[in-house]
């Protein structure tokens, strides 16, 4: 119980840059593999509603002020529709992140915890905004998030700004980004100048 | 004659006035200690302290089903705050975090106390290149997040090394928004402990109304659909306790109604008078005062279960007048226009000699229990004892005075000729009763192994559904049922933690190859002085630690110079004080203490439980010789260490009870054996009595036997009172050989009978009882007094003559 708790209370912000680390990614993988001709924000959103199952392998590089290199994790990533995301770490180190039904389970070696967002409601709205976005609710993207979506010749971009000020003191932007039917990168950057790209591929085999 | 009656009367109303005074002002419990033995071992007195305070009895599991798992949800955390707020509870836990940053800000000050990773070697060059390399890893894992805030000032991790080493015991059950669930996730859970401890039922019974009313509330208050009403189930030790004490009054209250009833129908049947059957209720009411009032004085309380057995009294304190009544009647039907209550005189002279050796019978049967160390059976034989004692005394000598000048009766002639006719039939089959022996011994030989049950379960006043709920949700919520206990017992707490942590090494040992699940110790929450000092001095100087940081970090993406807040933190640990006990209080920690380390006079315990593996070889039990020697390994003088196998603790204090029972009641027979041998002046009549008896116990020993119950205290009891009651019978029939009046015979025959059936109804009542306790007392009593009656009259002498010739 204590080593729970003590982790439960530490900075709500950690709790919430777990769920982003976890829930952006898997909230795009939804549509990442859908065949489209037209890559308009709207209809992305349509065919997120569709998606039951996503499964994609990402490697993860981040840029952390305190340390003179960039790290690097490697994994997949899954989502199952309507409340299942998965972040599945493998390099270095095996680790597990699962968000399901409001509760953050983590496991790493001997260690694992699980966490409920229901104790910080700044999150809850969070969680329903991603809910909303994976049932293809545009509207409800929008409420939580500035939008900026365009597209070049190299593909198309798609820039998250939070609206929500707690959120907002975290994290300075989200950049989803892609090519035709696919999503190649995940960009955090933290307002502290911390950032993470995320590549994502698809399984072979998939 | 007159005046003699007068004192008589007026001494008996005095002296139940006094009675009832003393019975008004005893203090009556029903708490546990009626089966905690009155001199107990010390492993008997840290099991008494577990079952009346352990953090074990006083946990109340909560069960929320119905309507969906939201409103379940908002249910669970309205109900939790609600019942915070009562007081009523130590903590109530819902899966909901409640002040934990205290928890967190103690941890983060005083981690290089607490961290059991803190030696010497932990802050080497190569130590420290190790763990902070650990620790960039975790950074750069979405735990690093975590990890992040306190990394320069804690790169070794040694925070997140205390939290796990004190979350260790716990696994968290299943949570679906914010509060924990079942493992299907259909029902909200909850656990509370409450502050009154589990022996305190009215306690325990309070807290439970409490969480009822709070639900009630929380659910009003939640707007809950009636068309999806939420249903409340609660389980724990407490819960058994007082659900046990309600069903057993209820119970205890209808059935004596109800026999009551029966018994008073079928005796106005026999008087025909309403005065009649009011008085021959006056011994029984005498008996009852004067047992209460002499288990007041000799022990100072009276248990509610003496009370419950003393019930049974009535079954034979009920008889006494039934002799009177009908037996005197015959004499005055006999000598009819002389003085009226000459009857009552010639039944004096006749019959009460018998009716006395019957009641000095039952007292020696009852008086092998006063020795008992079970509290509850010494007190039962004292209660019995006073009670027989005063309501023979009042038969004899205030009943005749108020009894009115002219009985009747005639019906009791027609009932015993009627009865005689019936056992003359029996009585052709007499030598088939021979085989009664030998069937008996075979089926008591084949079941020879599980004739008795010496679990104390057996005595469980829990039906199994209710059992098998707590199984569910303490699997459910992971709740500790701790039944294996390690207790260590010093002067100071001090050379109690520190014996705590000898063992917690071994006991590591044990965890890792899987022997247990885990454990809890004290230690854990505050340790020792000295290892913290020990811990304290591992810490290297300013410069030292400085140097050794930088040689440290060489390799890593790290540059020592951002580490300068580890350095102060480091420089700031080893200035600080030792964790004092004090200095937990407002942590969750404090309550972890509490629990495991108390003080007890002089003494300090220690409390490990230790929680089974659940697989493997030692799953679900824990191999307790494996534990001693892990102890032994470790022992000091100072202090000394004990394992307690809860259950077998239970188990083995209630064999002792059983075997002591019955022992005594051996020694009792043998008291009963030389009693009829002194009174009676020939063997061959105290065969003849005893013979009966002693087949209807070994007849009802089988047939329970047969019926697939094995045989717990109560059934001893049972079979003391079958010889307690069948020795009046069997004594009359003795008797009978004397009577010259044929019409005194049938009298005689039918005030048996009768108060036999008064009997038989009385406990036959009780057989069907849903309350295990009450059921084999009335299970064994019934069929066995019925049977030492008809065998008494069977194997009676006189059947050599024509059985019609007594009531020609």
């Amino acid at each position: 119980m204590l080593g729970f708790s003590t982790f439960e209370c530490s900075a709500r912000s950690a709790i919430l840059a777990f769920t982003l680390t976890i829930a952006v990614p898997c909230m795009v993988v939804g549509a990442a593999l859908v065949p489209s001709a037209d890559n308009g924000l709207a209809d992305l959103m349509n065919r997120l509603a569709l998606r039951q199952h996503g499964h994609v392998s990402f490697v993860e590089r981040q840029f952390l002020g305190i340390l003179d290199r960039a790290t690097e994790t490697s994994g997949e990533l899954l989502y199952d529709a309507p409340d299942r995301l998965e972040k599945r770490t493998l390099k270095p180190k095996p680790e597990s992140l699962i968000l399901d039904h409001g509760t953050l389970a983590i496991q790493r070696g001997k260690y694992a915890r699980s966490l409920s967002l229901r104790d910080y409601p700044h999150i809850g709205l969070f969680i329903d905004s991603i809910r909303e976005t994976l049932a293809g609710d545009l509207a409800a993207l929008n409420r939580s998030y500035t939008l900026a979506f365009k597209t070049g010749s190299d593909g198309w971009t798609l820039v998250l700004i939070p609206r929500d000020a707690r959120l907002a003191d975290l994290i300075a932007n989200i950049q989803v980004s892609g090519v035709s039917d696919e999503i190649h990168m995940i960009e955090f950057r933290r307002v502290n100048g911390d950032h993470s790209v995320m590549t994502l591929s698809p399984l072979p085999g998939t | 004659m007159m005046r003699n009656r007068l004192v008589n009367v007026t001494v008996w109303v005095c002296l139940l006035a006094l009675a009832g005074m003393v019975a008004l002002h005893a203090r009556y419990t029903a708490d546990l200690s009626a089966f905690l033995p009155m001199a107990p071992s010390k492993a008997q007195r840290f099991l008494v302290d577990q079952l009346r305070e352990g953090l074990a009895s006083r946990l109340i599991l909560v069960d929320i089903a119905g309507a969906d798992a939201t409103i379940r949800a908002s249910l669970s955390n309205s109900l939790a705050i609600r019942l915070r707020t009562t007081g009523a509870f130590r903590s109530v836990r819902n899966g909901e975090s409640v002040g934990l940053e205290g928890d967190r800000e103690f941890i983060v000050n005083h981690r290089y106390l607490l961290s059991d990773r803190m030696t010497a070697e932990h802050f080497t060059v190569s130590g420290l290149h190790s763990s902070i390399s650990d620790s960039i890893d975790l950074l750069s894992s979405p735990m690093g997040l975590i990890a992040q805030d306190l990394f320069v000032r804690d790169p070794t991790g040694e925070t997140l090394q205390a939290a796990e080493q004190l979350g260790q015991f716990n696994s968290q059950p299943r949570s679906i928004d914010g509060v924990w669930v079942s493992r299907d996730g259909k029902r909200a859970l909850l656990m509370a402990q409450t502050r009154a401890q589990g022996s305190d039922t009215d306690g325990q019974e309070r807290a439970i109304e409490i969480i009822h009313r709070a639900f009630h509330d929380a659910q009003i208050k939640g707007g809950a659909s009636p068309k999806a009403p939420l249903v409340l189930r609660l389980s724990g030790p407490g819960v058994f306790a007082v659900q046990a004490r309600t069903t057993i009054q209820h119970e205890a209250i209808r059935l004596s109604i109800l026999s009551s009833l029966v018994i008073a129908s079928l005796l106005f049947f026999v008087y025909r008078s309403v005065p009649v059957l009011v008085l021959g209720l006056l011994p029984v009411v005498s008996g009852a005062l004067a047992g209460i009032a002499a288990v007041a004085l000799g022990f100072g309380v009276v248990h509610g279960v003496t009370l419950g057995f003393g019930v049974t009294l009535i079954g034979e304190a009920v008889d006494y007048s039934v002799y009177l009544f009908i037996q005197s009647a015959l004499s005055d039907a006999a000598n009819a226009g002389n003085a009226p209550n000459t009857g009552v005189t010639a039944w004096a002279a006749t019959f009460w000699p018998t009716i006395r050796l019957g009641m000095l019978t039952s007292i020696c049967g009852f008086a092998t229990l006063v020795p008992s160390k079970f509290p509850g059976l010494a007190q039962l034989g004292v209660y019995s004892i006073a009670g027989l004692l005063a309501a023979g005394l009042a038969t004899r000598f205030v009943l005749p005075s108020l009894l009115p000048k002219n009985l009747g009766l005639g019906i009791a002639l027609p009932i015993g000729r009627g009865f005689a006719r019936a056992l003359s039939v029996l009585r052709a089959w007499r030598h088939a009763l021979w085989l009664l022996p030998c069937v008996a011994v075979l089926v008591l030989y084949a079941h020879r192994d599980h004739l008795w049950n010496r679990e104390l379960a057996a005595l469980s006043p829990i039906p199994l559904a209710v059992q098998s709920l707590d199984a569910e949700l303490r699997a459910d919520l992971g709740a500790p049922d701790v039944r294996t206990l390690i207790i260590l017992t010093g002067k100071t707490s001090e050379a109690v933690l520190q014996a705590s942590e000898a063992i917690g090494k071994s006991l590591d040992t044990m965890v890792a190859t899987g022997a247990i699940a885990s454990y809890q110790a004290p230690s854990r929450y505050l340790p020792s002085a000295a290892t913290q000092q020990l811990r304290r001095t591992s810490l290297p100087s300013a410069e030292e630690m400085a140097a050794r940081l930088k040689s440290a970090v060489k390799g890593l993406p790290i540059q020592a110079a951002r580490l300068q807040p580890f350095l102060r933190d480091i420089d700031a640990a080893r200035a600080s004080g030792l964790i004092r006990r004090s200095d937990l209080v407002g942590t969750s920690l404090a309550s972890g203490v509490d629990a495991l380390l108390v003080r007890r006079g002089k003494q300090w315990n220690g409390l490990l439980p230790l929680q089974a593996a659940r697989s493997g070889p030692y799953a679900f039990s824990v191999d307790t010789t494996r534990v001693k020697q892990a102890i032994a390994s470790t022992a000091t003088n100072e202090v000394e260490a004990t394992v307690l196998d809860l259950k077998n603790e239970a188990d083995a204090l209630y064999s002792g009870y059983l075997s002591d029972a019955m022992r005594l009641s051996l020694l009792g027979f043998g008291a009963i054996l030389a009693l009829l041998l002194f009174s009676l002046r020939s063997a061959r009549r105290v065969f003849r009595v005893v013979v009966p008896l002693i087949l209807a116990v070994l007849a009802v020993m089988s047939g329970l036997a047969l019926a697939g119950h094995a045989l717990t205290i109560l059934h001893l009891v049972g079979l003391l009172l079958i010889i307690a009651i069948g020795s009046n019978y069997a004594l009359f029939f003795d008797r009978e050989s004397s009577l010259t009046n044929s019409n005194a015979a049938s009298r005689m025959l039918a005030s048996l009978l009768i108060a036999n059936l008064t009997t038989v109804i009385g406990f036959g009542t009780l057989a069907f009882s849903s309350v295990p306790v009450l059921a084999s007392l009335g299970m064994t009593v019934a069929p066995g007094t019925l049977l030492a009656l008809l065998f008494s009259a069977v194997i009676d002498s006189n059947a050599r003559k024509d059985p019609e010739c007594l009531i020609a």
